[in-house]
């Protein structure tokens, strides 16, 4: 019985399994399963995005009226043009870099995003999103199950985590996805000389080979120090690429750098997953288009349009897609401290030369009237109209060429909106 | 000096930061229960650990510019709280601190931001007398770790640092803040599944007016001699009662009766004492105790979560009969639970220094591994903690596990072959040091021989001065960064 690296992390009892690749065969690995061929990089907005001050549904009066401080002025805004409903929209000011893309048709915007039962909780709500089963919170992720899916042994790089933490969605069975927080410093140090240093690097290897049948646990971090020695090579190789513009100086757009090194280098991974903080505005979001929340966008909206730029610079545009989620939206109404607190519906957005740009699903009315179908929760939160699930599957479907009703553990593609 | 007490040796890495060459020594022939006692019973021990820092015979500080300043920076308060773990006479409070430090999960970056960085390290690290002010949160763990749950609930409830962290100073009457409400419910008590959304609101209600202020108005706030205090502020208190789905009282109320704004704050000490009280907190502190004592391999017993939860109850949620009972109990003392819980990495770090040794060594090396392992003091990464167990080991972070154990066996190199030099003979016997001088878990033969086979490649035995050099830190580098070191 094949034991997930989740499972045997709530059970601990089982064992945990790994088919250790010798480290040479790694570059023809990577050339069998595609370099340079399709990848995708999901980006999360961790901490529940304010879907409504990203995305504007500006001529809705309930937007200003619930948002007395935090509302952005329609004037500040750039237009996208109505979506299928005839709701007028446009993009938090901070987001040009988006609107140019959205603009060259490379970017899709999907409203109102979620699941039934929203859960309020972050913890539960991004674990959620990372199992894509609203129905339970452990197990493996579906990047991971997607990951499970490739031809054996699954290369040590297909999976590429920027944050340092494995995200539960690239929880994989066959694979311990590395965490690459910092591509300049993923490398072995030694106390001694280069001979030395090489003595002790393959004693490392040997002794982590070590997988004990009776200790799991050992097996499982045996697991990890394998992933590290046997990756560190072609991780490093990361390290003179020369992009061909200058990213933002932050951690979001400077892991998108790396990111478009490791595509630029052929390095071989199918699935990166990049993060940026801070979403979890209950406070001071700020007022007429600035503060706070506008310094997000500005993190989120510069890093992905230096990202755009260079990966067309470089020609690998059409070989990338960006999917970008957050674990809820926010609540319509702000609160007594200029904020928002945990909502439910959400906006997703997809960026890649093969994109199908433009706006999809519908924006909500803001009315709190209670025969307002678009929302939840006594008209306090936006209701999810496309299941994040159907955008799921159109990329595994469309993109990655995989088995969604498989992975996702049934068929979402009915409805699915068809941004790639 | 050798190890051998093997059953005392498990119980220190448990509730302290493993044996000290001294501890070996002192606990050479001590049985499990004076062990306990010594661990528990910590204020027998002296509490004048601050007073050696700076002193030659203790692991280092770096300072930078300045004075030692652990009260307002941040820097020098993590240096401040790691040389407690690696010097502390006291190591089961260290212990309680770092896990109640994980429980209330509350991150520096953010108080920074809203208070400055000198008030937010005073919130977090000041200690009583060092400058005007309440003490540090974290001081606040060490006084009260071991003390009545409801007594610390209540002491964090009205904690100004978690009044910024969880925004509680924005909860007002008109427009109740929900973020200290929900966690009160979801993470420090009793958990998921026992509220509703509407008890969310409801507690938010209870909290409003639990606020803060400076205490010399219209000062700037980064002036080291003024502080932020408590201020309950009864204009601002939702005056109406707050109906819940669970028990408020013992005879079975849910509903929060109303009260003049000048008694407001006793609905907060009446949910407080509840969710104290309910079985349901007694069950989840037991689980996450079972974690941090017991092990992370097996699954909570049933018997334990029950057995911990009625001696919580019973003792009125006083902590410290609950980790005397785990500490005596058959679930953490049976063999079978050795190394079998995930090393924390500020556990594997003080450990390790512990071990390998400390002489010229500045515990701020430490800074900058321990953010690549994952583990910032006082940063957690949300209020729901660190992501323990196997989280903690993403290749990134057992790579930065295994650059520390280099970084630290390149820094003692001199130290260790001095020491080692008795057993430059034969490869096994220089093995054989090291394993008496640190304590992993048994290796398996396999890994065993490898380890035996790195020390005969590339020299000859005996050891030469220069090769007992290089063979030490090698060796200790690769023992130190291997799984069997993971695990305590």
């Amino acid at each position: 019985m094949k034991i997930s690296r989740r499972e045997f992390i709530r059970d601990g009892v089982a064992a945990f399994t790994v088919s250790f690749a010798a480290p040479a065969f790694l570059n023809d690995l990577a050339l069998a399963q595609g370099v340079r061929s399709r990848n995708l990089v999901v980006v999360y907005l961790s901490g529940g995005n304010d879907a409504l001050n990203t995305v504007v549904p500006y001529q809705d009066q309930f937007y200003y009226s619930r948002r007395p401080a935090i509302a952005i002025p329609a004037g500040q805004l750039l237009q996208i043009g109505s979506d299928s409903s005839g709701k007028a929209l446009g993009l938090h000011p901070r987001l040009a870099g988006l609107r140019t893309i959205f603009n060259e048709g490379r970017l899709a915007i999907v409203q109102r995003t979620g699941y039934a039962n929203s859960s309020r909780s972050h913890f539960q709500g991004t674990d959620i999103w990372g199992t894509a089963n609203p129905a339970t919170t452990s197990g493996l992720g579906w990047l991971g199950r997607y990951l499970d899916t490739l031809p054996s042994p699954v290369d040590a790089l297909a999976g590429w985590n920027s944050t340092r933490e494995t995200p539960r969605a690239l929880i994989a069975q066959r694979v311990a996805v590395p965490a690459i927080p910092d591509a300049r410093t993923y490398s072995l140090a030694s106390p001694n000389g280069a001979a030395e240093a090489l003595n002790e690097r393959n004693a490392a290897t040997r002794i982590a080979s070590n997988a004990p049948g009776d200790r799991p646990h050992l097996s499982f971090v045996n697991g990890s120090l394998i992933g590290a020695l046997s990756t560190l090579d072609r991780v490093a190789s990361v390290n003179t690429y020369a992009p061909s513009l200058v990213y933002p100086n932050n951690g979001f757009a400077l892991a998108l750098r790396t990111v478009a090194g490791s595509i630029a280098r052929g390095i071989g991974t199918r699935v990166y997953w990049v993060q940026t903080g801070g979403f979890d505005t209950h406070s001071a979001q700020g007022n007429a288009g600035g503060g706070a929340y506008a310094n997000l966008m500005g993190t989120y909206g510069d890093g992905m349009f230096a990202f755009y730029q260079d990966l067309r610079n470089q020609g690998l545009l059409n070989d990338t897609l960006v999917l970008q989620f957050s674990e809820f939206g926010r609540r319509i109404s702000e609160n007594g401290s200029q904020g928002t607190d945990h909502g439910a519906g959400g906006v997703m957005m997809a960026m890649g030369g093969m994109v199908r740009g433009g706006l999809y699903g519908t924006a909500p009315s803001l009315d709190p009237a209670s025969s307002n179908g678009t929302l939840e929760n006594n008209g306090a939160d936006v209701r999810h109209e496309t299941d994040f699930r159907a955008v799921y599957a159109r990329v595994l479907e469309n993109w990655l060429g995989a088995n969604s009703a498989a992975i996702l553990g049934g068929n979402f593609l009915a409805g699915a909106p068809a941004i790639i | 000096m050798a190890r051998g007490n093997w059953p005392v040796e498990h119980l220190l890495r448990r509730a302290g930061f493993g044996a000290s060459a001294d501890d070996l020594i002192r606990f050479e022939d001590a049985s499990v229960s004076v062990a306990v006692d010594y661990l528990v019973e910590y204020d027998r021990q002296p509490d004048d650990v601050d007073s050696k820092i700076g002193q030659a015979a203790y692991v280092g500080i770096t300072t930078g510019n300045g004075p030692f300043a652990p009260y307002t920076n941040i820097e020098h308060a993590r240096q401040r709280w790691l040389f407690r773990m690696v010097h502390s006479q006291r190591p089961l409070q260290e212990k309680m601190a770092l896990f109640w430090h994980n429980h209330f999960a509350t991150a520096y970056s953010k108080l920074a931001g809203v208070v400055s960085g000198v008030q937010a390290t005073k919130m977090l690290a000041l200690k009583r007398g060092e400058l005007p002010g309440p003490q540090g949160q974290i001081e606040l763990f060490r006084q009260f770790g071991m003390g009545s749950f409801q007594t610390l609930l209540f002491e964090v409830a009205r904690d100004p640092a978690m009044i910024v962290w969880l925004d509680g100073r924005t909860n007002f009457r008109a427009r109740p803040q929900e973020n200290f409400a929900r966690e009160i419910m979801e993470l420090f008590t009793f958990g998921v599944g026992n509220y509703t959304e509407s008890d969310v609101y409801t507690a938010a209600r209870v909290f409003t007016g639990w606020n803060l202020r400076l205490a010399t108005p219209g000062q700037r706030n980064d002036d080291p001699n003024t502080y932020y205090e408590f201020f309950y502020n009864p204009n601002q208190h939702d005056i109406n009662s707050k109906g819940f789905t669970f028990a408020i009282y013992p005879n079975g109320s849910g509903t929060i009766p109303a009260r003049p704004a000048s008694e407001g704050m006793q609905d907060g000490i009446d949910l407080i004492v509840a969710l104290a009280r309910h079985p349901e907190t007694a069950r989840r502190l037991a689980r996450k105790l079972w974690g941090f004592f017991v092990s992370e391999i097996h699954a909570p017993e049933p018997a334990f979560v029950e057995a911990v939860s009625r001696e919580y109850l019973l003792n009125n949620t006083e902590i410290r009969p609950v980790i005397r009972y785990i500490l005596r109990s058959p679930w953490i003392n049976d063999r079978s639970r050795w190394y079998t819980r995930y090393a924390w990495p500020v556990e594997f770090v003080v450990r390790s220094i512990r071990e390998i040794g400390w002489n010229g060594l500045s515990i701020d090396t430490a800074r900058t591994p321990l953010t690549n392992m994952g583990q910032q003091l006082f940063e957690p990464p949300d209020v729901a903690g660190w992501s323990l167990g196997p989280e903690w080991f993403s290749t990134g972070a057992m790579l930065a596990r295994m650059n520390f154990a280099s970084q630290l066996a390149a820094n003692q190199r001199f130290n260790l072959s001095r020491d080692a030099a008795v057993a430059r003979r034969t490869p096994e016997d220089l093995l054989g040091f090291f394993m008496n001088r640190l304590s992993p878990a048994p290796y398996d033969s396999a890994p065993y021989n490898e380890l035996l086979s790195y020390l005969r490649t590339g020299v000859t035995w005996p050891l030469s001065d220069a090769n007992l050099t290089a063979k030490s830190a090698g060796l200790a580098k690769l023992l130190v960064g291997s799984s069997e070191y993971q695990f305590v």
